[in-house]
């Protein structure tokens, strides 16, 4: 594949189990283009340079900046966004324990950090506390509220093993 | 206020020869896409405009780990979180293993590759530092010719290196026979996951009597590019390690380094932290040394 600055391209992805058909030129970020080019703005971008971890998804069931990578890049590929965890408008059992912890003050973190924590109780169905706050060292939350959110996630690691973001 | 990248032209190429051939076309524009955890950020930010991407995510080949005649060769798109979680890694060099997690974030290292961070050579970085004391080779491809550098020979200054323009890293050939049994990587930062303020790397073998029979000590963010402290060895070989021995490895080396300042860490502090992190990773590596190489 070769294109020139500003060429157009199309590339083709599911984002949230949806198909999405969508032209971008190679300098979009995919954390733009989940935003502005398929209307799904529960990405939320923060420092745009990888540090803050708000931007964070699924790229293929690992979770990853959006700001680090272009939407070209995508091209084929499964991506999950926050919008993708609840199942037809109900909360699935990470999004129940955080609202029931606190564990979300402004809110601005809480997308990024929701997917990460699928990453992580997909591949470690009982994460412990060490590594929980391992994960969550990559999220920065301004309203420093971290009690909560570890402890969301332990209850969600205790209650239910088989937990899984697939709806 | 927003942060975007400045327009480039993009490729992708379907081998490492097309990849290399569009290198060499770009002439000094051109530059390698791979994890792009670096890389990304300086453009999002302009410190970096380059006009030609070349995005080698897609290549076959380029992400192997593989261990053949002695040598663990991994391929330079390996992914950093595969280089703690791979089990030949684990088994061959554990040092890499170990210092893996200390890169970055889980969020990063699912990107981030083992050859973009050589490649990228920051002073503190865990795996230029890693790739030093294991006395690792680069192999490195441009249209012309393919040719190994030892890592030793790599770093030039602060965020450069042997590489030219047309050039591009594809893969890293680690000597393991004869490894020494001994290893430790420790390092000290602000926060977890950020760039190390100091880290220190050490390979250490012993014989039946417990005396040290070599020694390899590396140290990052000390200097415009990581050290091997030629101190260290001249103190530790043929001896027994003691907590005086130990002391004056500490002491040598803080008076070896001579690290800049910056924002985040006077050159004293620096310096300091140079001699305890020495330590430390003399006392881990030559603990696992005398326990015969396992995790201690």
């Amino acid at each position: 594949m070769k294109l020139k600055k500003k060429e157009q391209t199309t590339i083709c992805l599911t984002v949230n189990g949806r198909r999405y058909v969508e032209s971008v030129e190679p300098r979009k970020l995919l954390s733009d283009f989940l935003r502005e080019d398929c209307g799904l703005t529960g990405t939320h971008v923060g420092c745009e340079h990888g540090v803050c971890g708000a931007c964070t998804i699924l790229l293929n069931g690992s979770a990853v900046r959006s700001c680090l990578l272009f939407a070209v890049q995508v091209d084929g590929a499964e991506i999950r966004t926050v919008e993708g965890l609840d199942t037809e408008g109900h909360l699935n059992p990470l999004q129940e324990a955080f609202s029931e912890h606190h564990a979300l003050q402004c809110g601005f973190c809480t997308p990024g950090i929701l997917l990460s924590a699928s990453e992580l109780l997909e591949y470690n169905p009982h994460p412990t506390t060490e590594e929980i706050e391992e994960m969550l060292s990559g999220h920065l939350c301004r309203c420093t509220g971290y009690k909560g959110i570890v402890k969301a996630i332990e209850k969600v690691a205790n209650r239910n093993p088989k937990f899984t973001h697939e709806s | 206020m927003s942060v975007k990248p400045a327009s480039f032209d993009y490729y992708r190429p379907d081998t490492v020869d097309e990849a290399l051939q569009l290198l060499d076309e770009a002439e000094d524009e051109g530059k390698i896409l791979a994890g792009g955890q670096s890389l990304v950020p300086i453009m999002n930010m302009r410190l970096a405009t380059p006009q030609c991407i070349i995005d080698v995510n897609g290549l076959n080949g380029l992400d192997t780990i593989r261990y053949e005649s002695g040598l663990m060769k991994i391929g330079a798109l390996s992914r950093q979180r595969c280089l703690e979680q791979n089990n030949l890694v684990k088994e061959k060099v554990p040092l890499i293993a170990e210092a893996a997690p200390f890169i970055g974030h889980t969020q990063t290292r699912n990107r981030g590759t083992i050859g973009g961070s050589l490649v990228h050579a920051d002073p503190s970085a865990e795996i230029p530092l890693s790739l030093l004391v294991l006395d690792a080779q680069a192999v490195i491809r441009s249209c012309d010719e393919e040719r190994t550098v030892p890592v030793s020979d790599f770093f030039v200054t602060y965020l450069t290196t042997d590489i030219m323009p047309n050039e591009m890293l594809t893969e890293i050939q680690i000597p393991t026979e004869g490894i020494p049994q001994g290893y430790a990587f420790v390092e000290f930062s602000r926060r977890h996951g950020d760039f190390a303020l100091v880290d220190a790397a050490c390979l250490i073998d012993t014989d039946e009597q417990r005396r040290i029979t070599s020694v390899r000590l590396a140290l990052g963010g000390v200097d415009a590019i990581p050290v091997l402290s030629e101190d260290a060895t001249e103190l530790l070989v043929g001896e027994k390690l003691s907590s005086r021995l130990l002391e004056e490895v500490g002491r040598a080396v803080q008076a070896e380094v001579d690290p800049d300042e910056d924002l985040h860490a006077s050159r004293e502090y620096r310096r300091h932290l140079a001699g305890v992190f020495a330590k430390r990773a003399v006392r881990l590596a030559y603990q696992r040394a005398i326990q015969g190489g396992g995790t201690g």
